[in-house]
């Protein structure tokens, strides 16, 4: 290995700091700063309208911070987001294949968009297809694929360039346990064979649990604690779980309140 | 740059699978000059109260039918671009390295196809009805040309609209509101020097009106273009550039 590569492999994967992001008079992200190292699985947690979904849109260049910057994959998400998108995937909460395309005309777009042609193209697609497990299903319209075949077709989308950091908001929202499961199972092998970082978004304490290395719980745009899964567990009692941990750092005591939810709403609602 | 041209062509390849895949609205989309041409265009015809110079009614407005056509098929594609947004596409285009320019160019190279199959479309219609048509390279070149550019135009043109109202409702309203102006405000369907100064004006900014100009300078035999198709081409083309510019800034705020 190069000392050069070497070097880059000490530097964090994400430096954020002071990240922030105000819509009108709401701070949506408020000061967020924090370090991951390269090939952690970086869970953030938090509940709905916590801030979660804006800070990887921040973090994905999609929006320009009000104040604060990050550095992801080395470079700086304001003055080089270029360089960035080229080091990055992105699987949006949403349904981001194309459902009137085949999955390999999907990842056919995706491999031509970062610059992948000839031989190295089709070669990146079927290990992709393979990697997933989608390749019997290649040829047929996305509409007609499952809702796990989706997610996991579209993770083959954001591997094909071998990506430095994997961002995912909600990666499993909507899927049945096996599919949960299964994609479970491809991000860790795709942090473990390829080392590539990844940040996930999430509200399901299971996930988290299993998938994670580092946690940060966000509450009202704040990062309210951070750790291991269990020093996070240990610091609220001896017998607690994720979700009590969850419960403890985002006050879900006062969610029922009526300003906090229309708050978030408007909020989601601006973010479209 | 040929990574640039990689990028656009792999958006335009996209959207023409999609188009081939489901050729449907292709054919819907004749409906519209086929009772433009063949029923008000007949009957105008026999009106002789529009002075057309040389040439007859039919021939006249066959050009300013086509542009509509090309009009009311490219003003739709922000509804297009909406539903990729909300579907997260737009997201992941975006996040790709790609150049955001080269994203739209893709879709406008996309409406361009879209565009010619229109033409090809109205020049069966029109040569049922024996519009004497201009036959030749020169003129088949030069109408493929400026259709692209046209669909072009008004395709980004969608699309900016699109950026700015971000919903669907919101741009099936707008949508209607602006077609029929564009289509009223120019030269399609009647002469420039018929035209009352104030809407002889208007007609001046409008683009479209250059879009029919060049089209009835290089379909028609005996056609003539009032500012001459170089001119048009020029003013289409800034126009292009300038709505390109625009939807390049506008794009990423889709999402924001």
């Amino acid at each position: 290995m190069s000392p050069q590569h070497q070097a880059e492999q000490d530097e964090a994967a994400l430096d954020i700091r002071a990240l922030t992001l105000r819509f009108g008079d709401v701070t949506a992200v408020d000061q967020i700063t924090c370090r991951v190292p390269a090939g952690e699985i970086f869970g953030l947690l938090g509940a709905n309208g916590a801030g979660k979904s804006t800070t990887i849109k921040m973090l994905t260049t999609l929006l320009p911070p009000t104040s604060g910057t990050a550095l992801v994959a080395g470079f700086d998400i304001r003055t080089a987001p270029r360089q960035v998108r080229r080091r990055i995937g992105y699987v949006p909460q949403m349904v981001s294949a194309d459902g009137a395309l085949t999955g390999y005309e999907n990842l056919l777009l995706a491999a031509r968009l970062h610059g992948l042609t000839g031989r190295a193209q089709s070669a990146r697609i079927a290990d992709a297809l393979e990697f997933m497990e989608l390749a019997p299903a290649a040829r047929r319209l996305v509409r007609t694929y499952s809702g796990g075949m989706i997610r996991r077709l579209e993770l083959a989308q954001e591997m094909l360039h071998r990506p430095e950091v994997l961002f995912l908001d909600e990666p499993t929202i909507g899927l049945d346990p096996v599919a949960r499961h299964m994609v479970w199972e491809r991000l860790a092998r795709l942090n473990r064979d390829y080392h590539m970082t990844i940040l996930l978004t999430t509200h399901d304490m299971e996930e988290a649990d299993q998938l994670c290395s580092d946690i940060a719980i966000l509450h009202a745009g704040r990062i309210a604690a951070r750790g291991l899964p269990q020093e996070l567990k240990a610091s609220v009692s001896p017998q607690a779980t994720l979700d009590d941990v969850f419960a403890h750092y985002s006050s879900i005591s006062d969610r029922g309140r009526l300003r906090d939810t229309a708050a978030s709403r408007d909020v989601a609602q601006r973010l479209g | 740059m040929i990574q640039y041209l990689r990028q656009c062509l792999a958006i335009a390849d996209v959207e023409l699978r999609k188009l081939l895949r489901d050729p449907t609205e292709l054919f819907t989309r004749a409906i519209q000059p086929i009772l433009w041409l063949a029923v008000f265009g007949q009957v105008l015809s026999n009106a002789r109260g529009i002075d057309t110079g040389k040439v007859g009614y039919l021939a006249f407005m066959t050009p300013g039918i086509l542009a509509q056509s090309v009009l009311f098929a490219a003003i739709f594609y922000g509804i297009a671009v909406i539903w990729e947004r909300d579907l997260g596409i737009v997201h992941k285009l975006l996040v790709s390295p790609a150049h955001r320019s080269a994203l739209i160019i893709g879709k406008a190279i996309s409406a361009s196809f879209r565009g010619l199959v229109q033409a090809a479309v109205i020049y069966v219609i029109a040569l049922a009805l024996g519009v004497p048509i201009r036959a030749g390279l020169a003129s088949a070149g030069g109408v493929v040309l400026v259709v692209a550019l046209g669909s072009a135009v008004f395709s980004t043109f969608s699309l900016v609209i699109a950026c700015a109202v971000k919903t669907r409702e919101r741009f099936m309203g707008i949508g209607q509101v602006l077609t029929m102006p564009l289509f009223f405000a120019s030269n399609a369907i009647y002469p420039l020097q018929m035209m009352p100064g104030w809407l002889r004006s208007i007609a001046g900014a409008n683009p479209l009106t250059y879009f029919v100009d060049a089209l009835r300078g290089l379909m028609i035999q005996g056609g003539q273009s009032v500012y001459g198709v170089g001119w048009d081409c020029g003013v289409l083309l800034l126009v292009f550039l300038g709505l390109l510019a625009v939807a390049t800034w506008a794009y990423p705020h889709l999402v924001q």
